[in-house]
């Protein structure tokens, strides 16, 4: 067993994602109180300069046309392969679209334990800490893995972007192109293309304000009411996953993980719980307002102001009072 | 098409979690248990995807899960009345809370000799502190698997799912069946089942009963679980409606939002 620590960097359309960045920082403070290396590895297809972007103290690259896009099947079988090569003390994997395809696979065939949802990794005497955000970020657990190695899967924004930004991150001294562990001309998965979001009616990621809507809307009648608010205060209506999910707004208007980033100068959070995925894409607004029937939802740990009151009466309350 | 469903049912969120006397886990006992909402979606694009593949011969959604509850079968006659042709559930001592790596163990076991063309997990579950099913499943199946799907369309051997990404890009992929897909949305919201047919079918409903192997644990051990303490909370204003409205209106006012 050695102390190294691998993080599996990704990238899309030729940018490698923050959470590789976030990853590589903390690896190199854990590798360092272990006594081992940071070891990044990333797969693609003419991706030498994204591997020397990486601050990693070593970098692996795997180039291959067969790896020019994430592929759950070739990443999978060549980080297995890489794993049982290096044995390394830990395996860092994002916990992203990208990297819950890989992470619960590894852990059956590697017979490595997997840590989900980390958003803390301590090391106290010789052993890992790592702690996961769990029940829609109710919940905070503290486990201690079995056995000397194991494998994790982090939160997109739990650590720092390697002290600040990408660029931040000083580039590794060794970066090395390996062979593909595994072969990729029989791969059972095959990428066909990316498909880019279709353009809306309004851009939720420029607006000032945002009416921003959860399941607590409670049914399809009751969007208007938002829309009516929205419009009287000159803004547009965004929502939470499951609104879209229903088909009640365009996909377009979904903010979070899986939908669009805002920054807005007010977010309105209504009947919204403030699950982690909901989070990712709204946390960086300048002022949050939430208003949540429970007290104890978490999106007011990120609110900067809150009420418990029913939306369905607040909404319309508010649309008659900037009506004036 | 022989589609299973592996499904999972997760403490209601809606409901005040509490920790254990010694702060190692939930309370459970004092949980409701529902249904993990991604697996509404996987028994969703399951059924749209038999109807749509057609051959009604060798079709069949078979929805499985380990009954941690001893309630699962009334989730189970649910998804006879959404669309399910067969219902199984796997028993013997296995908590509430029981872990991913055994719940996908044993998934893996009772399914591997059912010939799926593709089995549908949902893409996580809120309690998955150590990893989702659905690729643990695929690991032991030696299946290919695709995670955060949105839609699945299979015919001759072959199908073509859709894998979102953040910012809603999206990956399409053809991949060889079987294989395992993680459901993150049915490509339509999961179809209703009313009460009184629930009712109607849990008199004649078949549950299939496996008996299931040991836990294999999940490798990992909670030392304490704990509500998180936030970097800071909203100050929260207290008033009725109208109240609120009158604070909310000020603040857009302050940020010189307001005509
Ligand atoms: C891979 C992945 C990606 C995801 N991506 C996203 C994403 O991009 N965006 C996203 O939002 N989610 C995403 N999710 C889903 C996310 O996990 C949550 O399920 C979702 O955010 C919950 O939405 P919600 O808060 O509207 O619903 P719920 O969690 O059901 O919350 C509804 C809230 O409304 C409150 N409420 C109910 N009635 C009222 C009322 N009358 N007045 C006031 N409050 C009321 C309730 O107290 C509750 O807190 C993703 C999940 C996965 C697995
Ligand atoms: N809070 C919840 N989150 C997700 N799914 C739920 C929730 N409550 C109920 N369900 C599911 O919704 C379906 C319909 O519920 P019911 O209206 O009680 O028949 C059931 O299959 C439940 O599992």
């Amino acid at each position: 067993m050695g102390n190294d620590i691998l993080v599996l960097a990704e990238h899309l359309n030729g940018k490698v994602s923050d959470i590789s960045f976030e990853m590589i920082g903390k690896a190199k403070e854990l590798a360092q109180k272990f006594g081992g290396k940071a070891i990044a590895i990333l797969m693609g297809s003419g991706v030498k300069s994204l591997a020397e972007s990486l601050g990693a103290d070593s970098v692996l690259y795997v180039d291959d046309p067969a790896l020019a896009q994430f592929n759950p099947e070739a990443y999978s079988r060549a980080l297995a392969a890489v794993i049982k090569d290096r044995a390394p003390r830990v395996v860092m994997i994002g916990n992203t679209s990208m990297g819950m395809d890989v992470g619960a696979w590894l852990s059956v065939s590697t017979e490595l334990p997997l840590i989900a949802y980390v958003n803390g990794l301590a090391i106290e005497g010789s052993t890992l800490v790592a702690t996961s955000q769990i029940y829609g970020g109710k919940i905070q657990a503290e486990a201690i893995p079995n056995g000397e190695s194991c494998l994790v899967s982090c939160l997109a924004g739990a650590f720092p972007v390697g002290a600040g930004l990408a660029p931040a991150l000083v580039p590794a001294q060794s970066v090395e192109q390996i062979a593909s562990p595994v072969p990729l001309n029989d791969l059972k998965v095959k990428f066909i293309k990316l498909i880019e979001p279709e353009k809306g009616d309004v851009d939720i990621t420029q607006q000032p304000i945002l009416v921003s809507i959860g399941r607590g809307i409670g049914g399809q009648e009751n969007i208007e009411l938002a829309q009516e608010l929205a419009s009287a205060l000159g803004c547009a209506v965004s929502s939470s996953r499951p609104i879209t999910d229903a088909g009640w707004l365009p996909k377009t208007r979904q903010v979070g993980k899986s939908g669009l980033t805002v920054k807005p100068k007010i977010y309105l959070a209504l009947g919204i719980s403030g699950a982690p995925e909901h989070l990712e894409g709204m946390r960086g607004a300048e002022l949050i307002i939430a208003v949540n029937t429970d007290a104890k939802a978490p999106i007011f740990d990120v609110a900067h102001y809150g009420a418990t009151c029913d939306m369905l009466d607040l909404i319309p309350a508010l649309t008659e009072k900037i009506k004036g | 098409m022989n589609i299973i469903v592996p499904i999972k049912q997760i403490p209601n969120l809606t409901d005040e979690l509490e920790i254990n006397s010694d702060g190692t886990n939930l309370d459970h006992d004092a949980l409701q248990y529902v249904l993990n909402e991604f697996d509404e979606h996987a028994i969703e694009e399951a059924v749209l995807t038999k109807e749509s593949a057609g051959d009604a011969v060798r079709s069949a959604v078979t929805v499985i899960g380990v009954d941690t509850t001893g309630e699962l079968d009334s989730v189970l006659h649910t998804a006879l009345a959404k669309g399910a042709d067969k219902v199984a559930k796997i028993s013997g001592d296995f908590p509430r809370g029981t872990d991913s790596h055994t719940q996908a163990k044993l998934i893996a076991d009772a399914i591997k000799n059912m010939s799926p063309d593709i089995v549908m997990t949902g893409v996580q579950a809120a309690d998955d502190r150590d990893g989702q099913i659905g690729p643990m499943i695929a690991a032991h199946l030696g299946l290919p698997y695709v995670g955060v799907v949105t839609s699945v369309a299979a015919k001759d051997g072959k199908a073509v799912v859709h894998k979102e990404y953040a910012g809603g890009v999206m990956a399409e992929f053809e991949v060889t069946l079987p294989m395992v897909v993680g459901v993150q949305a049915a490509h339509q919201p999961p179809r209703y089942a009313p009460v009184s047919k629930i009712r109607q079918i849990a008199k004649t409903a078949k549950v299939d009963d496996i008996s299931g192997g040991d836990p294999v644990g999940s490798g990992s051990n909670v030392r304490k679980m704990f509500k998180p303490e936030s970097a800071g909370h909203a100050e929260m204003w207290d008033g009725d409606p109208a109240e609120v409205a009158e604070k909310i209106v000020g603040m857009i006012r302050e940020k010189g939002l307001l005509k």
